[in-house]
């Protein structure tokens, strides 16, 4: 039996193989998993705001793309996987609604997420092999520990696997 | 002064609540004049909920949902959206169409036509404006809402967008969930009024209450 692990909002959990890690409904959210494909160990935060550094709480670690990604590998790192192999997939970092007289910063939050999780990543030199973000759509994303696949279901835009 | 939803007291609670009570009371009042039925209203309820729990309001992250949202400006700058569950909206475009539910619909999932979305769309602007237009007079500030926007999407998808704004300074959600109904048709709406986090004192003050 494969165990599902859901993640919440501004959450990140990771496990060993056999294992499915999910989180449901990202909208403007960014969602990194992170996946070892020898010792099959997977990760995945629900991201919600670019940086702790611009926020005047920051205590809840999971929220921000900078230090949630920092954790996520600590954490798969202390379930046996190596930094050096881990590969990232993202998704989410939709934009939910859109007005005729210009775009609010706060609407361009799922662009900022997405480019601040990239940037994070690069700076861990941790290759994104592939991403579905963007558009004007929520998804639930599934990542699967047997070999890092990550399904992406949606309304009204199908379902794939990247 | 930028202060955490944590900090409000019961004071700003019930401020809250009379806040939805009269803005939610006026919509549908507004709402009873556009379908030309008798709209009645419960008391709203103010929630304030962890941001684990927030995707499994509404019946959980991936139900369908209709949300309409209008960009606030003027005194009070930030955003207020208004949700529906399909199966809510489904009944309040029937009503406004003029279109008779033979009941068999009901359990259905409902898609929407672009000239039914433009009715939710009204709708949405109808009971967001008299919400706003209520709180304008309540507080004497000036707020000009946009023209709304719609997206039908998963309950969590569109959560993120109070929760991310919410998550600027905690890690709690406010909303006010209202209920009409319409004869034995029972709407379950909620109203998101996201204030822009510097603005929320504007708003406590205006009220007269310290913040």
């Amino acid at each position: 039996m494969v165990k599902i692990i859901k993640v919440g909002m501004a959450d990140l959990q990771s496990s060993v193989h056999p294992c499915i890690i999910t989180t449901l409904g990202l909208g403007s959210c960014v969602g990194v998993t992170l996946y070892d494909p020898v010792r099959k160990v997977a990760g995945l935060a629900h991201i919600m705001l670019p940086s702790s550094q611009q926020a005047r709480n920051n205590s809840n670690i999971a929220k921000f793309a900078d230090t949630a990604i920092v954790k996520l590998v600590n954490d798969m790192v202390a379930l046996g996987a190596d930094k050096s192999r881990l590969v990232a997939k993202i998704a989410g970092g939709a934009q939910m609604f859109s007005f005729a007289d210009g775009t609010s910063e706060m609407l361009r939050i799922g662009a900022r997420n997405v480019s601040a999780a990239k940037e994070v990543l690069s700076s861990l030199r941790i290759p994104i092999v592939s991403e579905d973000t963007g558009g004007s759509y929520g998804r639930t994303i599934e990542i699967h520990s047997e070999d890092g696949r990550l399904k992406i279901k949606t309304i009204g835009h199908g379902t794939k696997e990247i | 002064m930028v202060r955490n939803i944590n900090d409000l007291n019961s004071v700003h609670i019930d401020v809250l609540k009379e806040i939805g009570n009269i803005g939610a009371g006026n919509a549908a009042t507004a709402l009873a004049k556009l379908l030309n039925r008798k709209i009645d209203m419960d008391v709203p309820r103010v929630k304030i909920l962890d941001f684990k729990d927030v995707s499994e309001t509404l019946g959980g992250a991936e139900l369908p949902v209709v949300g309409i949202m209008l960009k606030v400006t003027g005194d009070l700058t930030g955003n207020i959206l208004f949700i529906l569950k399909q199966q809510a909206a489904a009944i309040l475009v029937n009503i406004l169409m003029g279109k008779v539910s033979d009941g068999a619909d009901d359990a259905k999932v409902p898609e929407f036509s672009e000239i039914e979305i433009s009715a939710l769309k009204e709708i949405g602007n109808i009971l967001a404006g008299s919400y706003l237009s209520s709180l304008s007079s309540l507080t004497n500030l000036n707020i000009v809402p946009s023209v709304p926007d719609l997206a039908f999407d998963m309950a969590g998808a569109i959560l993120s967008v109070p929760a991310i704004e919410f998550g600027k300074v905690g890690d709690t959600v406010l909303y006010i969930e209202t209920e009409f109904t319409e004869g034995d048709k029972r709407v379950v709406g909620d109203f998101f009024l996201i204030p822009d986090v510097d603005t929320y004192s504007v708003l406590m003050n205006a009220l007269g209450v310290s913040f």
